[in-house]
């Protein structure tokens, strides 16, 4: 059990960063099925300036814990937000279509993230710098299940759930926010109102983007310590990640529960024994099935609230008539 | 007040030979006019002359492709929304400009400057200031998808004040306002114009343009026509200033012989999306070679009605006959098949019969697609059909070709009635047929309808305008709450008495017997109407039961 929640929590951030990410998309009127893509590409990005750092020192112990935890942020934010800037451009700019730019971004992050992975990141040390990078401050005390629950995560675990609070309250709580949801929910009145809808359009894509490839990186450099194979792995978790925005009716607070949801329902899916293999793959469905109950039981209700932005999926056009 | 006067007054917003064009259309030309401060402006014309275009460009929607705006004597660019409000310039747009999940306040909150704190009580302090200033009455803690009409415009004419307006740009407000909410809105406007601002009114309503206006400006085509004092006016004067051409302000009510009634409804209960009954207990019926008019507040139910005729809309109890037969259960396909013709205009004029990012050619193919042999749909057929469509009823457009997205709100509203007639129905249900349109384009839809009821058609005419209903139709039926309020002859009923039963306050159908609304003359026997009845309830307690 205890390393199921463990388990749970640490894939679940993975989701969580892609969720948040979705979610400030969205709030922007934006449906960026691209995400899953972005965060391949957030792996390569964080992967390859953690590989240039770390192959430059003498030995990989001698790296330093901030250093390594920031060269790894910041290749993996700025690579996602690039991602974002693509798909912003085509949207939002050039008012190309968005499910359609969605996935054929998706497609071009998994395979771009392939390219870099397999071309230019050395990845000897990589074991050595996920263990840095999830050092957590309890060290190797037994602090019992609380310690290893609460306390025994690497920094980027912590990072997450702070994203994940700010962005709530950001949407909740600021004129920022307000702006924002404008936006999606109504452009054009948003425009009418003096907001500068295409910055708010690609400010939230942006960051919602970065925040995605930071949700790449961690895959790779703390939950699974530092291995690659290929990017799909990543890309099915960015699908689940999207699927997780419905689950959590687009509030990045009640995503934070719901990706550790999500995640030990992963864990348990994989780690179960003493099932048959095609009862492992059912259980593999269930977040899946989860949010299509969800969905379901939202549409009964009928709740103006718990829907998605307005203008979802919808490009602004100023002069439209 | 005298000219004189007015020339000395000070100009608010001063037009300077302002020119826009959209690709190939022009919908201002050269157009240069003042606006003076404290008065209240009627801007006249008719559909996609370009008033709102102009206004648009007052606003920072569109920009102008030549010419200059000042703003109490400085000239100003106004690029953005933003820029407007900086220049004290606020609209209120036809299609509200809210945002539905939220709030009253948070909507108000939504224009907030950088720098001003988001301090919502601070917000709501001021907010209330304005109501009291100009006598509104607002809930601003209730969200805006729960609000009706006559709220929503409330909260943005609010809101833009709050914001601190002095120019206020109001396009076709009373569009969807009661008449008694029309009235409370003139009254605030009024309280407005005492505190020195300028209001521009955009809207067709001649009535109302003598009311509340003190100068009427005219466009025509795009083009400016002129300014006129309404105290040296009259409602003929305008018109012909705004078509350019004297019109006869009489609509024909050809005589006809009235035949047994084809659609027949009894006792319509329907419900609408949200549950609650939309349609309580009707009955009526319609004559072959009559109009009958149906009259109402808006959302009364007339949507519903539409849509249960239609077949579109389930009937919780109660029968509707074509020709002796029920109509019940069957498809849309079916009942058009019947020849029941339905066309809605809803609010926003695309909603409901055409495709808006189809063709005209496409749009005319919808009803009758499955008509042709084989696989393939006849577009050469359909084409022919729409061009003789575009000619008859002279809509503009660029070609048959073109979206009808593309086409302002008249030309699309003429090519969704011109459809429903051309396919020969012998019931028409319209809605709304000239929503929105101006003088001349509404009379090209009267002739057609009088054109069908002289074939012998039955017309079930839902409309707003009470003038019109009184000229056009033979008989009226008020709807209340989707109570029949009585059914009236329009040649012994008056204004006062309609407006009296849209308000519930009288009620015809309470007075006379219980078979209000019942054809002496039925298709039907009584036995054959109570087989019908019996028929309907057993076959819905075998789906009950089923189920």
């Amino acid at each position: 059990m205890l390393v199921v929640i463990v388990g749970g929590i640490s894939i679940g951030v993975v989701f969580l960063l892609g969720c948040v990410g979705e979610i400030l998309t969205e709030k922007s009127g934006h449906l960026n099925l691209g995400i899953p893509g972005i965060m391949c590409m957030g792996a390569a990005g964080g992967c390859y300036t953690t590989s240039l750092y770390i192959n430059s020192l003498p030995t990989a112990d001698s790296a330093s814990w901030l250093v390594l935890v920031l060269v790894a942020v910041l290749g993996a934010t700025i690579t996602g937000a690039l991602g974002g800037l693509i798909y912003a451009v085509l949207t939002v700019s050039l008012r190309a279509n968005q499910n359609v730019t969605g996935l054929a971004l998706t497609t071009f992050g998994a395979g771009f993230a392939q390219f870099v992975m397999d071309t230019y990141v050395d990845r000897t040390r990589f074991s050595a710098a996920s263990k840095i990078i999830r050092y957590s401050i309890i060290g190797n005390a037994d602090w019992g299940w609380f310690g290893k629950i609460f306390l025994g995560h690497g920094i980027l675990v912590y990072l997450a759930i702070a994203i994940a609070v700010t962005s709530a309250i950001v949407l909740k709580r600021t004129r920022v926010g307000l702006n924002l949801r404008a936006v999606g929910e109504n452009p054009a009145t948003a425009d009418a109102t003096g907001i500068n809808v295409t910055a708010y359009k690609y400010g939230a894509i942006l960051t919602g983007s970065a925040i995605a490839g930071l949700g790449g990186v961690f895959y790779i450099l703390d939950y699974i310590g530092g291995s690659w194979e290929n990017a799909s792995t990543i890309e099915g978790l960015g699908w689940l990640a999207i699927a997780l925005v419905i689950f959590t009716l687009w509030k990045p607070d009640l995503s934070i529960l719901g990706s550790f949801l999500f995640g030990m329902l992963y864990i348990a899916s994989s780690g179960i024994t003493g099932v048959s293999f095609n009862v492992m793959k059912l259980l593999k469905l269930l977040p899946y099935v989860v949010t299509v109950i969800v969905l379901i039981v939202t549409s009964i209700l009928d709740s103006k609230e718990n829907q998605p932005p307005a203008s979802l999926g919808l490009n602004y056009f100023r002069e439209e008539r | 007040m005298s000219l004189q006067e007015n020339t000395a007054r000070e100009v608010a917003v001063k037009f300077e030979n302002i020119t826009k064009t959209f690709g190939s259309v022009v919908a201002n030309n050269n157009v240069s006019f003042d606006v003076y401060k404290g008065e209240i402006l009627s801007l006249l014309g008719e559909n996609g002359c370009g008033k709102t275009t102009l206004m648009n460009m007052l606003s920072g929607i569109y920009f102008p492709d030549k010419g200059n705006i000042y703003v109490y004597g400085q000239p100003v660019v106004i690029q953005s929304p933003k820029d407007a409000f900086a220049y004290k310039i606020g609209m209120v747009h036809q299609h509200f400009k809210l945002v539905e999940v939220f709030t009253a306040l948070q909507n108000i909150a939504l224009i907030l400057e950088k720098g001003q704190k988001y301090d919502l009580k601070k917000i709501r302090e001021g907010v209330n200031q304005i109501c009291s200033k100009y006598g509104f009455n607002i809930d601003l803690d209730k969200k805006v998808y729960n609000m009706s009409v006559s709220e929503k415009q409330t909260l943005e004419i609010v809101k833009v004040l709050y914001r601190g307006t002095d120019i206020l740009v109001l396009d076709e407000p009373t569009a969807v306002l009661t008449p008694q909410e029309t009235k409370k809105l003139f009254a605030v406007i009024k309280n407005m114009r005492e505190d020195g601002k300028s209001i521009i009114i955009i809207t067709h309503k001649l009535n109302e343009v003598m009311e509340i206006s003190d100068r009427v400006t005219i466009l025509r085509k795009g083009e400016y026509i002129g300014t006129v004092l309404t105290t040296e006016t009259n409602e003929k004067e305008l018109t012909e200033m705004m078509v350019g051409k004297k019109v006869e302000l009489k609509i024909d009510r050809p005589k006809t012989e009235f035949d047994r009634p084809i659609l027949e409804i009894r006792d319509l209960l329907v419900k609408a999306d949200d549950g609650s009954v939309a349609i309580n207990g009707t009955s009526f019926y319609i004559r072959s070679g009559e109009i009958l008019g149906v009259a109402g507040i808006t959302g009364c139910g007339q949507k519903e009605l539409c849509e249960a005729i239609a077949g579109i809309r389930d009937i919780e109890k109660g029968l509707i006959t074509h020709d002796g037969e029920s109509l019940i259960g069957l498809s849309p396909k079916e009942i058009i098949k019947k020849g029941v013709s339905m066309s809605f205009i809803p609010e926003d004029r695309l909603g409901m019969g055409l495709v808006p990012s189809m063709s005209i050619t496409d749009n005319m193919m919808l009803k009758t697609y499955a008509d042709g042999k084989g696989i393939f749909v006849d577009r050469k057929n359909a084409r022919e059909r729409a061009v003789a469509l575009v000619k008859k009823l002279s809509i503009v457009t660029p070609s048959t070709e073109t979206p009808v997205r593309r086409l302002s709100g008249g030309n699309v509203q003429k090519v969704l009635v011109g459809r429903e007639i051309e396919s020969n129905p012998n019931v028409i249900v319209t809605a709304y047929p000239v929503r929105g349109l101006d003088i001349n384009s509404s009379y090209a839809i009267y002739d057609i309808l009088n054109e069908q009821k002289k074939k012998g058609t039955g017309i079930l005419f839902i409309g707003e305008d009470l003038d019109v209903m009184l000229a056009l139709c033979d008989k009226i039926m008020v709807l209340c709450h989707g109570r029949n309020m009585g059914i009236v002859h329009a040649s012994k009923t008056t204004k006062e008495e309609l407006g009296l039963m849209m308000t519930g306050s009288l009620d015809l159908s309470e007075a006379k017997n219980k078979e209000y609304g019942k054809a002496k003359d039925s298709r039907l026997t009584d036995e054959q109407w109570l087989e019908l009845e019996q028929k309907e309830n057993s076959e819905e307690k075998g789906e009950n039961d089923n189920g």
